[in-house]
C-alpha cells in the first residue's frame, strides 16, 4: 500500500488545484453569463461600469419590472427540480412510448413534450406561483424584505429582437439549413465511412489524406470558388433546360432555372462538402470500432451486403451517427464566412444577422438588441452541452485516440 | 467529394486569371455653352461603359495573367520597402497582404503552446479532484468550445466596449486611461485571449481522455524508483500523452490558419486582418456592389500554398508510417 499513499495528493497542492479548476470554470462561463445578464436590462444599467448595478439592475428595477430574491430562488429551484426530473425520466419514456416501436422517434417525442412541458413550468406557472407568494408575503416584517422586487429585469430587447425586427425568419432559415446539412453530411458520411474503414487499402489511404487536406482548406477559398457560380447560375444552367429530356424532368421543378445565390437549399451543398471530409473522418474512427466479426456473422446468416450493413450495423452506431451529427449541426449552425457571403439579407441565418444590429449601433438599445440577440442564439448551444456532453467529449476524442 | 470541392478549386485556380469587367469606351464629347459672341465649345474625352439592347453593362472577360497576384504582393512595393530608406519591415507590413500573412503567423504560433499547455494543466487538474465535480467542470469547459465563434468573440468584446467591467477593472488596477479597441495591439490581445479561451477546452478533453489510458503499473514502477511528482509528469506522463498532443497541435495548426471570425467578432479589421479575412473582404460587394472576385481568387490560392506547405511534411510522415506498417 505504499503506492497509494504515494500517489495521494499532498493538502496544500489539492487546494491549489482546486483554486485553480474554480478560477478556470469561472473564466470559461463568466462572459457566457454576463452577457446574458445584461441581456435583461435597460442600457443604462447594462453598460454601466459598477458590476453591482449591471447585477441588481436598479434603472431596469424602476421603469420595467423587478423581481424579488423569493421569486429568484423559486425560479432556480424549479430549474434544477424540472431538470432533475427530465433526466430521470426521459430514457423510460422514450422506450415504453415509442411511436410505431420504433425508439429513435420515441425520444424525439419525448424530447419535445419534456421541453414543452418544461417551459410551460419555469415560464408560467413558477412565475406566477411566485408572484402570488410575493403579494402574501409582502407585510410579514422580515421576510417581507425578501418578497419585495430588487433586480430589475426586462424583456423589451427579446421582444424588439424576436418581434419588431423579426428574428424569427432568421432562425427558420437556420433551421432548413442545419437540418439539411445534417441529413445529407450523415447519409453520405455514414455510408463512405463504412466503406474506407472495411476496405482499408492504398486507396482508403490516400483518399483519407485527401480529406485531411479538404479539411485544412480555409472556407474562403470554398466560397471563392462557389460564389460566381451562384451568381450566374441562371445562364449557366440554362442548357440544361434547354435540353430534350433533362430539361423536361427540370421543368417539374421549376420554370426557369435558379439563381442559387440566396437560396438556403443551395447553401446545404456548400456547407455539407466544407463539412463532409470530417464526417467521414470521424464516422470511419466509428466504424473502426466495430468489429468485422459482426457483418461476417451477418452474411453467413444469409444477408446480402447492403442488408448486412442496414441490419447489423445500423443498430450499433447510433452512438457514431449522434456525435457526427451533432458536430455537423454545430458546423452549420455556428457557421458565418459561408452564410454571409452566400446568402442575401432576406434569407439570412442567425448568426450573420446579428451584424444587422451590430452595424447600426447609433444608440444604446440597439447594443443590447445585439446582445439579446447573441444570447438567443447560444441559449439552444447551452441546452445541447447539457443534454449530449458525453457524446461531444466522445467525438472529440474519437478522431485523437484513433486516427 | 472531389466534385463539389476539386472542381470549386480548379475554378478559382482558373479565375484568378481572368478578370471581368464592364467593357468601357471613349467617346468624344462636345460641350458647349451659350457665350456673349457665339457659343463656346469644349470637347473632352470621356469613358463610360457600354450598354446593350436592354440597358445592361456589357461584361468582358479578359485573360491578365499574374496580375492579380501582382495587386496582392506588390513586389515592386518589397523591393522598394527593403532598399535604401525603404523603411524595411514596417513598409512591409504597411501591404494588406503582408499584415494578414503576419498576424495569421504570430497568431498561430502564440497560441498553440498556451493551449496545449492551458489545456495540459487543465486535464491534470481535472484528473485529480473527486469524481463528483468532474461532471461540473467538463460542463463548463466545453461552453467556450461549443459556442458560436462570432458570438464567443462578441460576448468579450462586450466587457470591454466601452466602460464595460472589465475595462473599468482594468483601469482601477492599472490606473491608467486604457481603452481596449483604440490600438492594434490591446485588439490582438484580447483575439488571442478569445482562441486561447475557445480552444483550451477542446486540448484538455483530448488529454483528460488520454490521461485515463495512463499504464497504473509503469506509474508505480516510476515511484517505486523514487521519482517526484514532477518526473513522474515529465517522463511518464508526457511521453504517453505525446500522440494526443501532436493531434492537437496539428488540428489547432489547421484552424488558427483559418483564423476569421475573430476579426469579425472584434471588428479588427482597421488594424488587424487575418488571410482569410483578406479573401472575404474582396468577396463582400463595396459601395458599388462590385466583388472583387479575380483579386478573391488570388488570395485564396497563396492561402492555399500555405495549407500545402503546412501539411506537406505531415503527409509525408503519415506515408511513411503507413507504408511500415505493411
Amino acid at each position: 500500500m505504499i503506492t497509494a499513499r504515494a500517489l495521494r495528493t499532498p493538502i496544500g497542492l489539492q487546494l491549489v488545484v482546486a483554486a485553480f479548476l474554480a478560477v478556470w470554470v469561472v473564466a470559461a462561463m463568466f462572459p457566457l453569463l454576463w452577457t446574458a445578464v445584461m441581456s435583461f436590462r435597460v442600457p443604462l444599467d447594462a453598460l454601466s461600469s459598477d458590476p453591482l448595478v449591471v447585477l441588481l439592475g436598479p434603472a431596469t428595477r424602476a421603469s420595467a419590472m423587478g423581481i424579488s430574491w423569493l421569486d429568484l430562488l423559486l425560479e432556480v429551484a424549479a430549474v434544477v427540480v424540472v431538470f432533475r426530473i427530465t433526466s430521470r425520466v426521459m430514457r423510460p419514456m422514450a422506450v415504453q412510448y415509442a411511436p410505431f416501436g420504433y425508439v429513435p422517434l420515441g425520444w424525439a417525442q419525448a424530447a419535445i413534450s419534456c421541453l414543452g412541458l418544461g417551459a410551460i413550468m419555469l415560464l408560467v406557472v413558477v412565475p406566477m406561483l411566485a408572484r402570488s407568494l410575493d403579494t402574501a408575503l409582502a407585510s410579514v416584517p422580515i421576510i417581507g424584505q425578501l418578497a419585495t422586487p430588487a433586480i430589475g429585469i426586462t424583456l423589451e430587447h427579446y421582444r424588439a429582437v424576436w418581434i419588431t425586427h423579426q428574428f424569427y425568419h432568421n432562425f427558420e432559415n437556420s433551421l432548413i439549413i442545419t437540418t439539411g446539412v445534417v441529413t445529407v453530411s450523415l447519409t453520405v458520411g455514414t455510408l463512405a465511412g463504412y466503406g474506407l474503414a472495411r476496405s482499408g487499402g492504398r486507396m482508403a489511404f490516400w483518399i483519407l489524406m485527401l480529406a485531411l487536406v479538404f479539411r485544412a482548406l480555409p472556407h474562403s477559398v470554398l466560397v471563392t470558388g462557389y460564389l460566381p457560380m451562384f451568381l450566374s447560375s441562371r445562364e449557366l444552367l440554362a442548357p440544361l433546360w434547354a435540353a430534350p429530356v433533362i430539361g423536361t424532368v427540370m421543368h417539374w421543378f421549376s420554370a426557369a432555372p435558379p439563381t442559387l445565390y440566396g437560396q438556403p437549399w443551395a447553401i446545404i451543398i456548400v456547407l455539407v462538402s466544407i463539412n463532409q471530409p470530417f464526417t467521414i473522418w470521424m464516422m470511419r474512427s466509428f466504424f473502426d470500432g466495430i468489429p468485422t466479426e459482426l457483418d461476417e456473422a451477418a452474411r453467413v446468416d444469409g444477408c446480402t451486403h447492403f442488408e448486412a450493413f442496414w441490419r447489423a450495423i445500423i443498430p450499433v452506431m447510433w452512438p457514431g451517427v449522434i456525435t457526427t451529427g451533432l458536430f455537423s449541426f454545430l458546423l452549420a449552425y455556428n457557421d458565418y464566412l459561408v452564410t454571409s457571403l452566400l446568402l442575401d439579407a432576406q434569407s439570412q441565418t442567425m448568426v450573420p444577422a446579428i451584424s444587422q444590429f451590430l452595424n447600426r449601433d447609433t444608440s444604446s438599445a440597439d447594443q443590447i438588441e445585439a446582445i439579446a440577440a447573441a444570447v438567443s442564439i447560444t441559449a439552444p448551444l447551452f441546452f445541447l452541452v447539457m443534454a449530449f456532453q458525453r457524446q461531444i467529449v466522445s467525438g472529440l476524442t474519437a478522431g485523437a485516440v484513433k486516427g | 467529394m472531389s466534385i463539389f470541392i476539386a472542381l470549386p478549386l480548379i475554378g478559382v485556380f482558373i479565375e484568378s486569371f481572368y478578370s471581368t469587367q464592364p467593357v468601357f469606351e471613349t467617346v468624344d464629347v462636345q460641350s458647349c455653352t451659350p457665350g456673349f459672341t457665339g457659343q463656346t465649345c469644349t470637347t473632352e474625352t470621356k469613358s463610360r461603359p457600354r450598354f446593350d439592347a436592354n440597358g445592361a453593362p456589357i461584361v468582358a472577360t479578359s485573360f491578365i495573367g499574374v496580375q492579380a497576384y501582382r495587386d496582392l504582393l506588390q513586389p515592386d512595393a518589397v523591393v522598394r520597402a527593403f532598399g535604401p530608406d525603404g523603411g524595411g519591415l514596417w513598409a512591409l507590413l504597411s501591404i494588406d497582404f503582408y499584415a494578414a500573412l503576419r498576424f495569421t503567423v504570430t497568431f498561430t504560433l502564440i497560441t498553440l503552446p498556451l493551449v496545449i499547455g492551458f489545456g495540459l494543466v487543465v486535464a491534470l487538474a481535472v484528473n485529480s479532484v473527486t469524481r463528483k465535480l468532474r461532471g461540473l467542470v467538463i460542463f463548463a469547459a466545453l461552453l467556450p468550445f461549443i459556442i458560436t465563434p462570432v458570438i464567443g468573440a462578441l460576448s468579450i468584446r462586450w466587457l470591454f466596449i466601452g466602460d464595460g467591467i472589465l475595462t473599468a477593472a482594468i483601469r482601477a488596477i492599472f490606473n491608467s486611461n486604457i481603452s481596449m479597441f483604440a490600438q492594434g495591439w490591446t485588439i490582438e490581445l484580447l483575439m488571442l485571449t478569445y482562441r486561447v479561451w475557445h480552444v483550451a477546452p477542446f486540448a484538455f478533453v483530448v488529454f483528460y481522455a488520454g490521461l485515463q489510458t495512463v499504464d497504473q503499473d509503469t506509474l508505480e514502477s516510476a515511484i517505486v524508483d523514487g521519482a517526484s511528482r514532477w518526473e513522474r509528469l515529465r517522463c511518464v506522463i508526457v511521453p504517453h500523452l505525446m500522440p494526443l498532443i501532436v493531434f492537437v497541435a496539428l488540428i489547432h495548426l489547421m484552424d488558427s490558419y483559418r483564423v476569421f471570425e475573430e476579426v469579425v467578432g472584434f471588428s479588427s479589421q482597421a488594424h488587424r486582418i487575418s488571410l482569410q479575412f483578406l479573401t472575404f473582404n474582396f468577396l463582400t460587394p463595396d459601395q458599388t456592389g462590385n466583388r472583387a472576385i479575380t483579386r478573391a481568387a488570388a488570395s485564396s490560392m497563396l492561402t492555399m500554398v500555405g495549407i500545402v506547405v503546412l501539411l506537406v511534411p505531415l503527409i509525408t510522415h503519415a506515408w511513411r508510417t503507413q507504408r511500415g506498417r505493411r
